[in-house]
């Protein structure tokens, strides 16, 4: 097999204009799959990214009755977003015999790892995607509505190795970073910033985010596949309080504020609709698929330009699906700093909110019992940062299995996507294919 | 502060080096205006003009070394080690009096560190010294 290629910029939908979707409601998706989940890697090759990684991709298959055999295309986030193993034996952290022997299966997994290492003989259409599953995801959506594959499994390992995480050392910066790093300007610091500016704006506080913190713990509760379900059942019932007690990570941020990395690994099948109607599970359409890549004037993300991205979102969500904000059943926007999923819930206008009006809106009946049933999945906020909750919850939510998280309204139709207004990559969901 | 030096490259080394000699200036190109008619100016620089996409008009204007807050955070978990043993400490947005689109960053020297810096205030640019090199960094000091 050739070496795998990034997929092509030309294929993501990026701009307005581009009308209906040539695919839409052509693709669906026909299986999830998720392995365990924990804080960290222990360092057993039990439970590594790639062992992790293939779990999950053999229950999105048994979930559509299907074998590795029936599989043609892997679409991989070939990265994890921890820091990287290392392969440094002096430190006590060498690699393995294969197919541990690289970083490919410890901090990422590869699509061609992924084909060796679980057989999977008959695929013919490999491609990776950077930054989130969320990119993966929109790209196997437009691969398999183009033809150049009939079944594809998309598969993310996200890792998070022993050790303090992301630190940037030194005393000298250069490429983007001799504008930022001087100063300490990251992107916490840009979402600290925006949300001070949202507040400023709108009069709002960061203590009225307390109760969209509390429900997306709640929801949390209900997700057995997320990590604070299955490993810190206890932070899940966190008070008002205790949220706002918690240490300023980049005021107005805490550390509640903040998705918590962990080790684990997910896997979705998509099909072609025809195909889908013989698998295991209910189908869940595609309607459409959505990127933006934002371009900033300066030296940062202005509100502005903040609250015009996810407008923009909002509208090429809308426009290639048909359906407008008011036939948007289940929101799933990613939450993985909670500071800006005001951005998205007003952008998207679901359930009439508009501009300054999210965190008044967080204070109603945001439950899944209730009318308002915004995120769902609890987010990474209540699971974990994986940064595909929200498409999980989404497409569970849609086939009426989300169990206990299960919305009580409508649920034929979602949207979800990760991971910030300036870059993000967006699924609309239904479930039917018209 | 413990600011890491920037590393110049061929693109900002005008900007770095007017640091050097206490100057702030912006590149600037000649070929454009931005929607107020007014000069067409883009920081950070970048090889070509962000709006016309050519090269040849590109060149670089002095700004008067004002701006004013445009809106802060304060950080108490830097990922950057080097500013690890000043936290907390702002990290401020200044957009320049000459040119509001452009916007640099701030420590605020001088400003403590609390809910009352002053967004909107005035400030002044002045060279600090860095901890890895010669090179010197715009900052900007609160004057009103």
């Amino acid at each position: 097999m050739a070496s795998t290629e990034m997929f092509p910029e030309s294929r993501y939908r990026k701009t307005e204009g581009l009308g209906v979707w040539e695919h839409r409601g052509k693709v669906a998706i026909v299986g999830l799959g998720n392995s365990p989940t924990s804080r960290r890697w222990d360092g057993t090759l039990e439970t590594s990214l790639g062992a992790w990684t293939m779990l999950a991709a053999q229950k999105a298959l048994d979930e559509a009755g299907i074998t590795v055999d029936d599989v043609d295309g892997v679409i991989a986030c070939d990265k994890g977003m921890g820091d990287d193993w290392g392969g440094d034996a002096s430190q006590g952290r060498g690699y393995f015999e294969a197919p541990y022997d690289s970083e490919d299966g410890l901090s990422g997994v590869s699509a061609h790892w992924l084909v060796k290492n679980m057989g999977l003989k008959n695929v013919k259409m490999t491609y990776h995607a950077p930054g989130c599953l969320s990119t993966a995801l929109v790209a196997a959506a437009q691969a398999v509505g183009d033809g150049e594959a009939h079944t594809v499994l998309v598969v993310r390992g996200t890792g998070n190795m022993p050790g303090r995480y992301h630190q940037t050392p030194g005393n000298t910066t250069g490429g983007n970073g001799q504008w930022t790093n001087p100063w300490g300007w990251q992107l916490i610091p840009q979402i600290a910033f925006g949300f001070d500016q949202y507040c400023r704006t709108y009069g709002k506080n960061h203590d009225m985010m307390a109760p969209f913190i509390l429900n997306q713990r709640r929801n949390g509760s209900m997700f057995p596949e997320g990590f604070y379900y299955q490993n810190r059942p206890d932070d899940l019932q966190i008070t008002a309080e205790d949220y706002l007690a918690s240490r300023w990570i980049c005021k107005p941020m805490n550390m509640n504020d903040c998705d918590l990395p962990i080790q684990t690994a997910g896997a979705f099948l998509f099909t072609t609709a025809e195909r889908a109607k013989d698998m295991k599970k209910k189908p869940v359409y595609v309607l459409n698929h959505v990127t933006q890549r934002g371009v900033v004037r300066s030296s940062l993300e202005t509100m502005a330009e903040t609250e015009e991205f996810s407008a923009h979102i909002a509208r090429k969500c809308y426009e290639g699906s048909g359906l407008t904000a008011s036939e948007v059943d289940v929101f799933n926007p990613y939450d993985g700093f909670t500071l800006f999923t005001q951005w998205f819930l007003e952008g998207f206008g679901w359930h009439g909110v508009g501009k300054g009006e999210a965190l008044d809106f967080y204070a109603g009946d945001i439950r899944v019992e209730g009318p308002h049933p915004f995120s769902s999945s609890g987010g990474n906020n209540g699971n974990g940062r994986t940064r595909w909750w929200g498409h999980y919850d989404t497409v569970q939510q849609l086939r009426g299995e989300a169990g206990d998280r299960q919305v009580q309204i409508k649920h034929e139709t979602g949207i979800s996507g990760a991971f910030t207004p300036g870059h993000s990559d967006w699924l609309v969901l239904g479930t039917s294919p018209d | 502060m413990g600011k890491m030096s920037p590393v110049p490259d061929e693109v900002s080394k005008p900007f770095w080096d007017a640091c050097n000699e206490g100057k702030l200036i912006v590149q600037n190109c000649a070929g454009c205006k931005g929607n107020d008619g007014k000069d067409w100016l883009q920081h950070p620089p970048q090889a070509a003009c962000y709006k016309c996409g050519t090269t040849e008009n590109l060149t670089w204007k002095e700004m008067n070394g004002r701006g004013k807050i445009h809106g802060y955070s304060t950080m108490y978990d830097s990922r950057i080690r080097s500013l690890q043993e000043d936290q907390p400490f702002i990290i401020a947005v200044i957009e320049l009096e000459d040119a509001p689109e452009i916007k640099m960053f701030s420590h605020l020297p001088g400003t403590p560190v609390d809910d009352d810096v002053p967004v909107g205030g005035t400030v002044q640019v002045e060279f600090q010294d860095t901890l890895g090199t010669e090179q010197k960094v715009a900052e900007w000091r609160v004057v009103s």
